[in-house]
């Protein structure tokens, strides 16, 4: 066997490439690797959050974050901001009183479908009603990931999980058409695949005051893939590129009957968009309209 | 004209209104809260005065969700406070024990009903005391008083938000329908006859801070979100930068210290106020609301020669098991009457070498003078001590 040596003068991989990825700032890469399953969809919501704070120009020591519990929970721990990973379902309230206590910071919840919609489905309904200046992003995989794949409130009908054997004999939420009738005023979808659209959207809704809600449908191939015969990630995604259907923007607003046309079914269509985009006077606008003034006038 | 934060004055006032006038004096400038009786007072009366001296208030969803924005606006930097009811309170134990985990200073007023469930909304009830101490799951330590008067209620509230925000812990007052709605003589100091703590935070350029990183008193400086330090927070057991660490040595090294951080200042923390201990052979230790009912006993029973004295509990977590151990050294007994069914007569138990006597009842009233009276005639009456 010959060996041959590269000649000497030849750079390193290394010293050509810049091997840091652009969002490693904001990262703790401490705590790399991730937890995340290969093929799940949270690493391009991370991905896209982060560059969507600059994007949207949020001044980094106004970034703050908070989670619940579950895979997308975990989010939290690995990112470089004010960062609070909370009890299961409470990220909501507990995000409210960080965004009273110091109105400066740029709030965001990043939580599953399970942490926000089951266990913490008040929370959110209330947050919307308020128009709470927050921003809420739903990884939605349609079941309980970190705990192995149970079904949950967004599970589709008849889908199956390790809890609904036979398929799933409920209903689920939809949670767009939800956030909207509690009183959020920027509703998206999104699917994984929707990287650049996914990002401008949380930037835009970064930029938005009041009660934004991005829905993103991401594959969990380990727990929902597997026993609904969907295949890997990959396939999810093409799944979703075979699926997917790109609704007009603020088409809850024009169309009455829109929020009921963007339901998710096993294997339905999955329409996406800037379902609504409204303005209306903050939680904190109108605490300083209603009684601030008054107190001051006494 | 909107009244001042701190209400300097002689007033007269209840002890829920007085919760309130503490916390403002103390720094409180955000409170959440959900309405229940009898500690709604509290929710109406923060309702009007926070917005006169800048403060938040929010009614939110529940409790569960008011004790989450209290932890949420103490980590942004506002001294917070909730209070609530037996009911409330059940609900509040997930995050209060997230409050223990991830060292949120803020104050939990219980005002107590008798229970269980609903139980009796507007009877006085001192059935949540266990609860306080042991109600969130796993090992935690907190800090928790039990004021006997409105007056009390306003110094003892000022000194619980100076607790939580020195140990950072949640800090519990474990008070009453009957102190809560008792109306009462309230004066007010001086702001500046006020001693206020604040938690401490971090000097350290941020990129050497670590969340989690205790100095020698075992309490980390707090980093308050919006400052540059990116905090990194999390209830799962986690090691000195924040991080999750799922492992039996990182708990044992974080679990022990919340308890050590607590427990090696027990002498600094616990509070307790003695009349006729130095010479008694019968020691009646209360607590709140009870501790005014049951001085008739101890007083009647030394007019009749019987060597009665009182101690009552003003901090009753950590216990004072410290005092109570050497006073059992030199008394025939105790008697501990209390509205439950004997929930702090266990920890008198667990440290007397005497013999204790519970005077008890199922809630709604408060303890019979009679009975009291009788207990500590039966114990004078013992040889020993």
């Amino acid at each position: 066997m010959s060996i041959t040596q590269a000649p000497a003068a030849t750079p390193h991989p290394e010293e050509i490439i810049d091997l840091t990825h652009p969002t490693d700032k904001y990262l703790r890469t401490d705590m790399l690797p991730h937890i995340w399953c290969p093929g799940c969809g949270l690493g391009i919501v991370l991905t896209a959050y982060l560059k969507a704070l600059d994007d949207a120009g949020i001044p980094e020591n106004n970034r703050a974050v908070v989670s619940g519990i579950g895979c997308t929970g975990r989010a939290s721990s690995y990112l470089k901001m004010d960062a609070y990973h909370t009890t299961h379902g409470r990220a909501i309230a507990f995000a409210t009183g960080l965004k009273l206590s110091n109105p400066d910071l740029s709030v965001t919840v990043l939580s599953g479908d399970g942490d926000l919609f089951a266990i913490g489905g008040n929370h959110f309904i209330h947050a919307a009603r308020r128009n709470m200046d927050l921003k809420v992003i739903c990884v939605n995989n349609f079941n309980y990931g970190m705990t192995g794949g149970q079904g949950g409130p967004t599970t589709p009908h008849e889908a199956k999980t390790s809890t609904t054997p036979y398929g799933c004999a409920e209903y689920p939420f939809n949670l767009c058409a939800l956030a909207a009738s509690c009183g959020a005023v920027y509703v998206a979808r999104w699917t994984a695949l929707d990287t650049r659209r996914l990002r401008s959207s949380i930037a835009e809704a970064l930029k938005k005051k009041g009660f934004s809600f991005i829905e993103v449908i991401a594959p969990c191939p380990t727990s929902y893939g597997r026993p609904n015969q969907i295949g890997s990630g990959v396939d999810e995604m093409r799944f979703y590129r075979g699926h997917w259907h790109l609704a007009e923007e603020n088409i809850f607003l024009e169309d009455a009957e829109a929020p009921h046309k963007v339901d998710i079914g096993l294997r339905t269509d999955i329409t996406v968009g800037k379902f609504l985009d409204v303005e209306k006077p903050t939680f904190l606008e109108s605490y300083n309209d209603v009684v601030m003034k008054k107190v001051k006038g006494k | 004209m909107s009244r001042p934060a701190v209400l300097t004055g002689t007033h007269f006032m209840d002890g829920d209104t007085a919760a309130v006038e503490g916390a403002l004096a103390a720094g409180c400038r955000f409170f959440a809260g959900y309405p229940i009786t009898p500690a709604t007072e509290i929710a109406e009366r923060m309702a009007e005065r926070l917005p006169e001296i800048g403060g938040k208030y929010i009614q939110m969803e529940d409790e569960i969700a008011s004790m989450a924005a209290i932890l949420g606006a103490s980590c942004g930097g506002a001294k917070s406070m909730t209070a609530t009811s037996g009911p409330g309170f059940s609900l509040m134990m997930e995050n209060i024990g997230l409050g223990a985990m991830m060292e949120v200073p803020c104050v939990v007023v219980d005002v107590q009903r008798g229970g269980p469930s609903t139980g009796l909304p507007t009877l006085v009830g001192q059935q949540d005391m266990m609860q306080a101490r042991w109600g969130s799951h796993g090992d935690y330590t907190i800090v928790a008083y039990t004021p006997s008067s409105p007056q009390e209620m306003f110094d003892v509230v000022i000194r619980a938000f100076n607790t939580a925000e020195k140990y950072r812990v949640p800090v519990l007052i474990m008070t009453d329908e009957g102190v809560g709605h008792m109306t009462e003589k309230v004066v007010i100091p001086t702001g500046d006859k006020i001693p206020v703590f604040n938690r401490k935070e971090p000097t350290c350029p941020p990129v050497e801070y670590y969340p989690y990183r205790a100095d020698k008193d075992l309490v980390p400086p707090m980093g308050i979100a919006g400052k540059g330090y990116k905090v990194r927070m999390t209830g799962l057991t986690h090691d000195e930068r924040g991080r999750p660490a799922t492992n039996a040595k990182a708990q044992d090294v974080l679990v022990k210290r919340l308890r050590d951080k607590i427990m090696n200042n027990v002498s600094e923390i616990c509070e307790v106020e003695e009349r006729w201990t130095e010479d008694a052979d019968v020691i009646v230790v209360s607590y709140g609301v009870t501790s005014r009912c049951v001085l008739r006993s101890v007083e009647r029973a030394r007019k009749e020669g019987i060597k009665a004295g009182h101690l009552r509990l003003i901090t009753v977590w950590p216990f004072p098991e410290e005092r109570v151990k050497q006073l059992s050294l030199r008394v025939k007994g105790f008697v501990v009457p209390e509205i439950n069914l004997g929930q702090m007569v266990r920890e008198v138990e667990r440290v007397s070498k005497v013999p204790v006597i519970s005077v008890s009842n199922a809630g709604g009233m408060l303890p019979d003078e009679e009975t009291t009276y009788h207990a500590i005639r039966k114990l004078s009456a013992t040889q020993g001590g």
